[in-house]
């Protein structure tokens, strides 16, 4: 790991320890559980935009499919929960490899539109087929381990975050590496990539894979989490939320999904004091950010502490 | 080879033989682009077949051909411009490794000795191309001269037997075209890479090639070493045109 990404996944890593001790509120808890899950979803999809360059709107088909699998396995199947989870993770593997040969010929908006399809079929099967309907269903057990149930919410925070954590160590390894700067290439140049003897199909199927698989971890805390869940949380609008959080953090860092899931999860919170304005006030954050502070929120912190030690050095 | 109703290439025939620098002249439209990317395998031939080390390469797919040995530069600058200039040559190496997204993801001791050998092994690229020292800017801050070179360092990082170099020279002033000159010979030299290059600049043509080849319209009009293609009638009649027609073009202006 490099120096930056090591000093950074310190903080992170004691952030995430000190924040239920510091914040004694359930409440705040709670926003930072449901940050967490949208972080899961959010640093897939930066690989997949931010660094590989391929578009996807149909992140919320996979979280639904995360969700819906292991939900109904250990309701109905009475599978143990992690056992559950794994399985919905490779549905939503396969699901992604049977989308991405087809779609992945595609290029920008041609794709979006393609993901976005895919995430709307997820959608409609899951109203006409999903147990319970467009209403949904509950009972959902516990997230839990080896016989042990995780009940509290403090419990769960240290759960997701942990898995967020170690996500996220992997991706900067994956990111970090020859790999990483293969998926990087195919950003640039399909053409120089085939001359260079990399097999673009195979890498752009993997990374839609990867991205997949995450989202679909995401979908199962969540649903093991809220323990009721119903189509309505896995509609185009989830997928859109996503991208805003890719977006706003900065879609060529991998901090920048983590952060962008926080303050996108965290800002209707914020906002409740406006009572009815809350939306336009939130439409209106959002334009404005994008207008004014376009590379994201990560990328312009970076820019801003170099140029602090550029005037720093310079001062010497 | 044709596209629609244009007819590109015809009847092209001719062996590269290994170790040599074989170069691929002609006016513009005479099909020499064509011609790499049918060996690249970018465009699939109509008819007639390509052998490279005796492994039939149409319909095979680019990426397969790069990894048999084949590598390549482009007429139009193709580098991976949002990385610096030693990530350029390591995406150049990644095709010859082991490492995958599970490998990469948890860092196993394989994948990092790998990824400390590409780095060394880039770094002695760059020293080879005089590139050394730009190392780790952006590849799109280079000067065309030195992204040209580059995109020939990332060519050779793959490992090929045989590199085609698409217009090496196109603008670039007469210092970086000796320059590149030397470089093309240190390839056939000294790593022992077959080289097949398509350039207009005659200087540079002549006085590196071991053999040349001319096409006109899609057909070869000569072949042979650059001495004799120098003094070949038709390759001249193709380039400047019929002296009757020069003649008459000159009356005209006086």
């Amino acid at each position: 790991m490099k120096k930056g990404d090591l000093l950074s996944f310190l903080i992170f890593i004691l952030l995430i320890i000190l924040l239920p001790v510091i914040s004694g509120s359930t409440y705040t808890i709670t926003v930072g559980i449901f940050s967490g899950i949208n972080a899961l979803v959010a640093i897939g999809l930066c690989i997949l935009m931010g660094y590989a360059g391929q578009v996807s709107l149909g992140q919320a088909g996979f979280y639904g499919i995360g969700a819906y699998i292991s939900s109904i396995l250990s309701v109905h199947a009475g599978l143990p929960i992690v056992i559950s989870v794994i399985c919905a993770m490779i549905v939503a593997a396969v699901a992604a490899m049977i989308l991405a040969v087809p779609a992945l010929r595609l290029k920008g908006h041609y794709l979006a539109v393609a993901t976005l399809g895919f995430g709307e079929i997820i959608y409609i099967i899951l109203n006409e087929w999903g147990p319970g309907g467009p209403s949904g269903f509950g009972d959902i057990p516990h997230f839990g381990l080896l016989g042990y149930t995780i009940g509290s919410t403090t419990g769960y925070f240290y759960l997701i975050w942990g898995l967020v954590a170690v996500v996220m160590l992997f991706s900067i390894n994956l990111i970090n590496s020859g790999t990483g700067r293969a998926l990087r290439a195919i950003h640039d140049s399909d053409m120089a990539c085939n001359a260079m003897g990399l097999n673009v199909t195979a890498l752009k199927i993997k990374v839609f894979i990867l991205s997949a698989v995450y989202a679909s971890l995401a979908g199962s805390l969540y649903a093991h989490y809220v323990t009721f869940i119903s189509p309505s949380s896995f509609s185009l609008f989830y997928s859109i939320l996503v991208l805003m959080m890719v977006i706003v953090g900065g879609i060529t860092n991998l901090w920048g999904a983590v952060i962008g899931a926080v303050v996108i999860t965290v800002l209707p919170e914020l906002l409740r004091r406006f009572e009815e304005l809350d939306v336009l006030v939130y439409g209106l954050i959002l334009t404005l950010s994008l207008m004014f502070f376009r590379k994201g929120i990560v990328p312009i912190l970076i820019e801003k502490i170099k140029k602090l030690r550029e005037f720093a050095v310079a001062k010497h | 080879m044709s596209f629609g109703g244009l007819m590109a290439l015809r009847n092209v025939s001719f062996d590269v033989i290994e170790g040599d620098i074989k170069a691929l002249i002609g006016p513009n439209g005479a099909g020499k682009t064509t011609l790499l990317n049918i060996v690249s395998g970018i465009h699939q031939p109509d008819k007639g077949d390509v052998f490279f080390l005796g492994e039939k390469l149409v319909n095979v797919a680019p990426a397969r051909i790069a990894r048999k040995g084949i590598s390549r530069t482009f007429q139009h600058v193709e580098l991976f411009g949002n990385m610096t200039v030693i990530e350029n040559i390591m995406v150049g190496q990644y095709a010859r490794t082991r490492s995958g997204f599970l490998s990469s993801g948890f860092k196993l001791p394989f994948v990092v000795k790998e990824e400390r050998e590409i780095q060394r092994k880039s770094e002695e690229i760059l020293e080879y191309i005089n590139l050394g020292q730009r190392k780790d800017e952006p590849a799109s801050n280079l000067p065309i001269g030195e992204q040209r070179t580059l995109e020939i360092g990332r060519a050779l990082a793959t490992g090929p037997r045989l590199v085609l170099l698409d217009e090496p020279a196109a603008g670039l002033n007469i210092k970086e075209t000796r320059n590149l000159g030397e470089i093309i010979r240190k390839i056939r030299d000294e790593l022992k890479i077959t080289v097949v290059l398509v350039e207009h600049d005659m200087d540079l043509v002549m006085s590196i090639s071991d053999s040349i080849i001319v096409l006109n319209f899609g057909e070869v009009i000569a072949e042979g070493t650059p001495l004799e293609i120098q003094k070949n009638h038709e390759v001249i009649v193709a380039y400047l045109g019929e002296e009757e027609e020069i003649q008459r073009g000159y009356n005209a202006h006086t």
